[in-house]
């Protein structure tokens, strides 16, 4: 399954803070935990992660310091702060109800597609 | 082993290519690197060599330059370069510390010696104030510290040191043991005053130049870089100025406020010291600045040069016309020498900021009508200057218009001739280039003849 740009890009944001909600990570691990929870389906390009974890980093959604790598490399560990953690509840909200919209569309009979592609016909027609 | 020094030769290229991205800081850099480092450790252990590793990161990163745009966009305000860094961030190195260091010593240096005089009881301002002493000797007590700023920073040798004391000690001398009667008595001195006028000009183009240089004046290269610099230096003079006339605005306005006199303490130290330290400041912010920002003389030149074309283009109508002459009292040849001056400083700053190899284009033309401008308007001059002398006589002032107007007629002619074989493709556009830096000792040396020759000649009138 190929997920398209947007959406890849209107997820990033809650999917680092779920994350680092589980506690403190850095960049390289971010994106290997999110390629495990989606079984490999959500790829990112791997650069776009530094811009995204700065610029929560610049709204205090979270914290980063200056650590070393287990082999003694300098790495820049990130950890949600608390209105980090206020954000993803919000976005956590957000995504649910767009989640129940749509699973109430895929609940409805088989054929609703072909009924409301005709139904927005007919409304395009009204107007 | 070898394949570790592969790997970390690509990564030192591959962080120099990052370098040059103005959005990516060195510290995002450092844990980008931190990134591929980990992929490549990982991917090694998946089994693939070195290289392979290598590419296969940094294809993942993304390309540079979507990775950079993103953070662009994050980041916004590094689009904007900033001069005056920040402690802590990555300019603010040791070298460029102590070099901020000795530019303020200097510039405090400059400030101080203006100053100096007073001890000795001679007054800038008041009563019993001593304005001739300060119109000969303020630019022999700044300038030196303008000059040791540039020779400490190029490393001159001890004969360097000496060679830059030189134009000093003739300018002190010179202005010192002439019997001028001094500007303040009222009586009209015209030698006294060229001096006065040509005395910055000459030690600009001799002791400046010679410290900006590093002591490599017969290099045109190097001559064009002081062309440049002097451009820029005195756009930072104007703009520190600027801002020290509010500073001086507000200090009269608060001082005031409370019924406190605040004229002494700005006539006779803000403004003073204030000039003096501008002198030195301008020219390390320009010289720190160089590469970081864009060059701001040539902007103007591009602004100014139809508008200043115009000008002299209407003006040569306007006396065709109505048949008036240009009158020969001395501001207006001041006025008239300071116009093609400025023409020949347009015409500098445009070749100073060309691309010696790209062909010409629409300005080219644009500055030639320039120049054949400002040549015609010499000559104007010339035939009015050499009428008032034919009847009157030499003064020194027409000698000294004279002498100027002759010299940029021939810098001017000759820039028309080499202009057009430009245009026509007959000759390099380094050609001008080199006339004009060639031409740089002639108005040195004019501006010395007329210091140091002319009141001998004209008996200190």
């Amino acid at each position: 399954m190929n997920i398209q740009k947007d959406l890849v890009a209107a997820s990033a944001t809650p999917l680092v803070l779920a994350i680092l909600s589980e506690g403190e990570s850095y960049g390289y691990a971010i994106i290997k935990r999110v390629s495990e929870l989606s079984s490999g389906e959500l790829k990112w390009t791997d650069g776009m992660l530094y811009p995204i974890l700065h610029r929560l980093e610049r709204n205090g959604h979270v914290e980063a310091v200056w650590g070393k790598s287990e082999t003694g490399r300098s790495r820049k560990y990130y950890r949600i702060t608390r209105a980090g953690a206020e954000q993803l509840d919000r976005q956590r909200r957000e995504w649910h109800v767009v989640d129940q919209a749509l699973r109430g569309i895929r609940t409805a009979p088989a054929d609703a597609s072909k009924r409301g592609s005709d139904d927005s016909k007919t409304e395009r027609e009204k107007s | 082993m070898t394949k570790d020094a592969l790997l970390e030769e690509r990564i030192s290229e591959w962080r120099e290519y990052f370098r040059r991205r103005q959005a990516v800081k060195p510290a995002d850099i450092d844990e980008l690197e931190d990134h591929l480092r980990s992929q490549v450790d990982a991917l090694s252990e998946a089994g693939l060599d070195a290289d392979e590793a290598f590419f296969v990161a940094v294809k993942r990163l993304g390309s540079m330059d979507s990775v950079a745009r993103e953070f662009a966009g994050e980041y916004s305000e590094r689009l904007w370069k900033q001069l005056v860094v920040a402690p802590g961030a990555e300019a603010a190195s040791p070298v460029v510390q102590r070099e901020a260091l000795v530019a303020i010593g200097l510039a405090a240096g400059a400030a101080i010696a203006i100053k100096v005089p007073e001890l000795f009881g001679v007054h800038f301002d008041g009563p019993d104030h001593n304005e001739a002493f300060y119109a000969h000797n303020a630019m022999i007590l700044v300038l030196p510290f303008f000059a040791a700023l540039f020779a400490l920073k190029r490393g001159m040798r001890a004969a360097g040191w000496f060679a830059l004391a030189v134009p000093f000690v003739a300018a002190a001398l010179i202005m010192n043991l002439m019997p001028f009667a001094g500007i303040s008595n009222n009586v009209e001195r015209q030698t006294e005053i060229l001096s006065v006028i040509h005395l910055p000009i000459g030690l600009w183009l001799t002791a400046s130049l010679f410290a900006y240089v590093g002591g490599r004046w017969r290099s045109h290269d190097q001559r064009m870089n002081f062309v440049r610099f002097t451009g820029e230096w005195f756009i930072y003079y104007v703009l520190i100025a600027l801002g020290g006339a509010v500073l001086a605005g507000f200090t009269a306005f608060v001082f005031r406020a409370i019924g406190f006199n605040p004229e002494p303490l700005i006539a006779q130290w803000i403004v003073p010291c204030g000039a003096a330290g501008a002198i030195v400041i301008g020219a390390w912010l320009v010289e720190f600045k160089q590469g970081v920002i864009e060059n701001m003389a040539p902007v103007l030149t591009w602004l100014f040069t139809p508008l200043f074309t115009a000008l002299l283009l209407v003006f040569v109508a306007t006396m065709v016309v109505t048949g008036n002459a240009i009158s020969v009292e001395r501001e207006v040849l001041i006025g008239f020498d300071l116009l093609l001056v400025l023409v020949l400083g347009l015409l500098l700053y445009a070749i100073s900021a060309r691309d010696p190899q790209a062909p010409p284009r629409l300005f080219d033309r644009l500055q030639l009508l320039l120049v054949i401008a400002a040549l015609v308007v010499d000559v104007l001059a010339l035939w009015a200057i050499t009428a008032r002398i034919s009847e009157f006589g030499f003064s020194p002032n027409k000698t000294a218009a004279l002498g100027l107007n002759i010299l940029l007629l021939i810098n001017l002619g000759w820039s028309i001739v080499l202009y057009t074989r430009f245009l026509t493709g007959r000759s390099p556009f380094k050609a001008l280039e080199r006339w004009q830096t060639a031409y740089l000792p002639a108005f040195a040396a004019w501006a010395w003849v007329v210091v140091a020759i002319f009141p001998v000649i004209f008996k200190y009138q």
